[in-house]
């Protein structure tokens, strides 16, 4: 099947994907969005430490740092705009030794030159009254005020739903194969083909926003190659309960061994540890190790006191995208005009995805005609999917009553109910497995992991996607959670 | 708000046996307050036989035993209320529940009685390496899908942990058609029932791997096998003794946890070698009038147990609202 040309099609529906898709969706052009996956926010979006950066890492001049000063400051705002939660905690970078505590100052003055506000060094009193579980050896530390939370999972939702609403389409379980240019009578060339196992696409302009995939797909068009390394990042997640552990984000110095683990808190009151940094060539390996997640435990009980490894209520592993240059490449590639890269983005990454999918809106829609539309035909704002567990006593009667599936209780842990779950499944482009589920309503997120809602979530999923028990997946094709050929014994054989 | 004399909050074994208690001790106004849409908790899912031998002098199944104190309760007139989820409870013995259909329930209560029950450790908690692939489950969730939703979560198994649970399951998988590989313990001794081992594991020449655990999952999308290793007496396993067993589910039994998340909204101490409250002989939390029993206080091998708990703990509430 061969669809029609449209103006641009973007591939990826991670952060980054979603985020262009969203920026480009203020624009009069007819999108198109292609995943692999049978939902948005499956690769490198899912898995990360899920922080905006102040930006005081990054090379100066280089594109890590621009886009991740520019990304941190329109998070906020775009947060919201989609009703995603947002925490402005801060971060603090440790030093444990007075040799540590002189990369504190490059630290500053690099952060200086970035652009980034409110930061400041202190001494170790200081930091131990800020963070109490701090280990007694602190030094000091560099504090960053502008650094904060986010949730990768709703933001990325959030945004591929407030793109479609705005007229974006969305293609899902459509991995693409193979892109060709396309030329006109005259050899320029008038577009792309894109091939996926299931159809054609064509477009006129392609936006590669595919993760730890994006070097193969733009080396398919250009003669610039590039070479991405995926880099498994290791996390252990604590159970709620330990929320009050730290109150800021909490790095290390860097050393010559990379940037080091955190300690920090996400926007969902959990405590989270990681990430290690393993280069591997698996683009699909996201397994923990035991070697890994030991390592994070040790490093982390290293920096702060009173981490509990006992409420660890799960771990898992990432992988970013580290192109072999070590900085972002965003932009038209030199030899395929028309065809944009969003390349090679590991951390910062979610920092900065709001400022790539403004930046790469603009250029695509400047170099090709594409005009702004009209205030009234693009809507910013979005509605987050009411949580009953953060209303008051009163706002839980008055939601109960005029929904009562509010009133039913799915997930223990996370206190998600069954109003919350439909309401997740229904949306556009709504969850389509429990994983799904998970990720926009935290339905099994919590310290059982999901052992008593399980059962009530494949039910649910059936029964509103009109599917047999069986066919339910944990994160689309074979993930099916129950064995296809069990018999399911009727109420009359009984 | 409404007012009982004594609010019980669970209406599983322990529950309705504290509240039968109570009442038969004279107190007279009681409320059980259940989450599920039915009374009788974890038994509902327990069609095994089993249960009963100390309190009824007789062998039930999970579901008749509950049955028992359900009828009993229906019979002595006690209110109760199903899909009512606890989400608050304070020093003043105030309670607040989200019930479905209704909406948010206020309830002052004289004495309380926690009955909450338990839950099992999962995957996250074991810290396992490897892969999060579909397939894995804890026990007692692949008893629900088999015994209360009639259908199977997988045929080539592999369970973790010889807990009863465990132990049951792995006799229920064998019996639906499953082929269950091994029960993998990581101490020197099973922690289940000698009963169980004889009758769910020997009866059905399943291999008990004493001293083994699972050290990693693999499976990109479903699980498609785990490795078992030997453990030394700290627990951790020796290289070498890996070996690689395909399978489609893996099964937990690794422990139950009671589950004491409102018990912390109150001030009553915690023990940490239990996981729940300290209670005195009487069931008595160390906020008077507060009691609990059942698996929320500590972890009981047998149903009989917290029966005979929760009449303590209903006989204590009664004497307290008496005073």
């Amino acid at each position: 099947m061969v669809n029609c040309m449209r103006d641009v099609i973007i591939i990826g529906a991670g952060v980054v994907g979603a985020s262009v898709a969203r920026a480009l969706s203020a624009y009069q052009a007819d999108v198109l969005v292609l995943e692999k996956e049978c939902e948005m926010c499956m690769g490198t979006s899912k898995a990360n430490s899920a922080l905006v950066h102040a930006g005081f890492d990054a090379k100066p001049g280089s594109r890590k740092a621009e886009f991740n000063v520019s990304g941190s400051r329109m998070m906020e705002q775009l947060c919201r705009e989609l009703d995603v939660p947002y925490s402005r905690d801060g971060a603090l970078v440790l030093a444990f030794s007075e040799e540590e505590k002189g990369v504190l100052q490059e630290l500053y003055d690099r952060g200086v030159k970035n652009g980034v506000n409110e930061m400041e060094i202190l001494d170790a009193e200081a930091v131990k009254s800020l963070e109490p579980h701090v280990s007694d050896r602190v030094a000091g530390a560099l504090y960053a005020g502008s650094a904060a939370l986010v949730c990768p999972f709703l933001l990325t939702t959030a945004l591929c739903e407030n793109a479609y609403v705005n007229g974006v389409e969305f293609a899902f379980e459509e991995e693409v194969t193979g892109i060709e240019k396309m030329t006109d009578a005259s050899g320029k060339v008038a577009g792309y083909q894109i091939q996926t196992p299931k159809a054609s696409y064509q477009a006129r302009c392609v936006i590669n926003c595919a993760g730890v995939y994006a070097d193969t797909l733009h080396n398919m068009v250009s003669s610039r190659k590039y070479h991405i390394t995926p880099v498994r990042g290791e996390y252990c997640l604590l159970d709620r309960s330990e929320g009050g552990l730290v109150q800021h984000t909490l790095f290390r110095v860097p050393s010559a061994k990379g940037k080091g683990v955190l300690v920090t808190r996400t926007v969902h009151g959990n405590i989270l540890l990681g990430p290690t940094a393993e280069p591997g060539n698996d683009k699909e390996s996201t397994a923990t190790t035991a070697k890994g997640l030991e390592r994070v435990l040790a490093e982390t009980k290293d920096m702060v006191n009173d981490i509990d490894v006992g409420k660890v209520i799960t771990s898992f592993a990432g992988l970013r995208a580290h192109e072999d240059g070590g900085d972002f490449v965003i932009g038209v590639a030199e030899d395929a005009p028309c065809f944009y890269d969003a390349l090679g983005i590991e951390s910062p990454g979610l920092s900065a995805a709001p400022a790539i999918g403004c930046f790469l809106a603009e250029l695509v829609s400047g170099e090709n005609g594409f005009a702004k539309k009209p205030s009234e035909d693009f809507h910013p704002y979005r509605k987050g999917i009411p949580a009953f567990a953060r209303m008051s006593n009163e706002e839980r009667n008055d939601v109960i009553r005029s929904n009562p599936a509010y009133g039913n209780i799915i997930c223990r842990c996370e206190e998600i109910t069954e109003g919350e779950i439909l309401e997740a499944i229904r949306r556009p482009l709504g969850a389509r497995t429990l994983d799904g589920i998970k990720r926009r309503v935290r339905a099994g997120m919590g310290r059982c992991q999901s052992g008593f809602c399980m059962p009530k979530l494949t039910e649910i999923l059936a029964r509103e996607l009109g599917q047999e028990l069986t066919d339910i997946t944990k994160s689309g094709e074979g993930s099916r959670i129950l064995e296809k050929e069990s018999r399911r014994k009727s109420d009359d054989s009984i | 708000m409404i007012a009982y004399d004594l609010v019980i909050v669970g209406g599983g074994p322990a529950g309705l046996a504290a509240a039968v208690s109570a009442k038969e001790n004279g107190v007279d106004s009681i409320l059980i307050l259940e989450r599920e849409n039915r009374l009788g908790g974890i038994l509902n899912q327990c069609i095994h036989n089993g249960f009963g031998l100390h309190t009824f002098q007789e062998e039930l199944t999970g579901t008749e035993y509950a049955y028992r104190y359900i009828q009993k309760v229906k019979e002595l007139g006690i209110d109760y209320k199903v899909s009512a989820f606890v989400t608050d409870i304070n020093v003043q013995k105030q309670i607040t529940a989200a019930v479905r259909g209704e909406g948010l329930l206020e309830v002052q209560a004289n004495a309380i009685i926690l009955a909450m029950g338990c839950r099992e450790r999962s995957r996250g908690a074991l810290n396992i390496a490897g892969t999060r692939p579909a397939g894995i489950f804890s026990a007692g969730t692949a008893q629900y899908f088999v015994n209360v939703l009639g259908i199977m979560p997988g045929k080539e198994v592999v369970i973790l942990g010889s807990g009863d649970i465990g132990l049951i399951m792995a006799r229920r998988m064998t019996l639906e058609g499953a082929h269950v590989k091994c029960v993998a313990e990581i101490l020197p001794k099973s922690g289940g029932l000698q009963r169980n081992i004889v009758q769910c594991l020997e009866d059905y020449d399943i291999p008990l791997r004493l001293s083994h655990t699972v050290i990693e999952i693999h499976g990109e999308k479903r699980l498609t096998g785990v490795t078992l290793a030997a453990v030394d007496e700290k627990l951790k396993s020796i290289p070498g003794t890996e070996e690689y067993i395909p399978c489609d589910t893996l099964l937990l039994s690794v422990g139950l946890i009671p589950e004491n998340e409102l018990t912390r909204q109150l001030p009553v101490t915690m023990l940490p070698e239990t996981k729940g409250p300290k209670v005195d002989a009487g069931m008595q939390t160390d906020l008077p009038g507060v009691f609990a029993c059942g698996n929320v206080v500590r972890v009981y091998d047998l149903v009989d147990n917290v029966s005979a708990a929760a009449v303590v703990a209903g006989r204590s509430a009664a004497e307290y609202l008496r005073e």
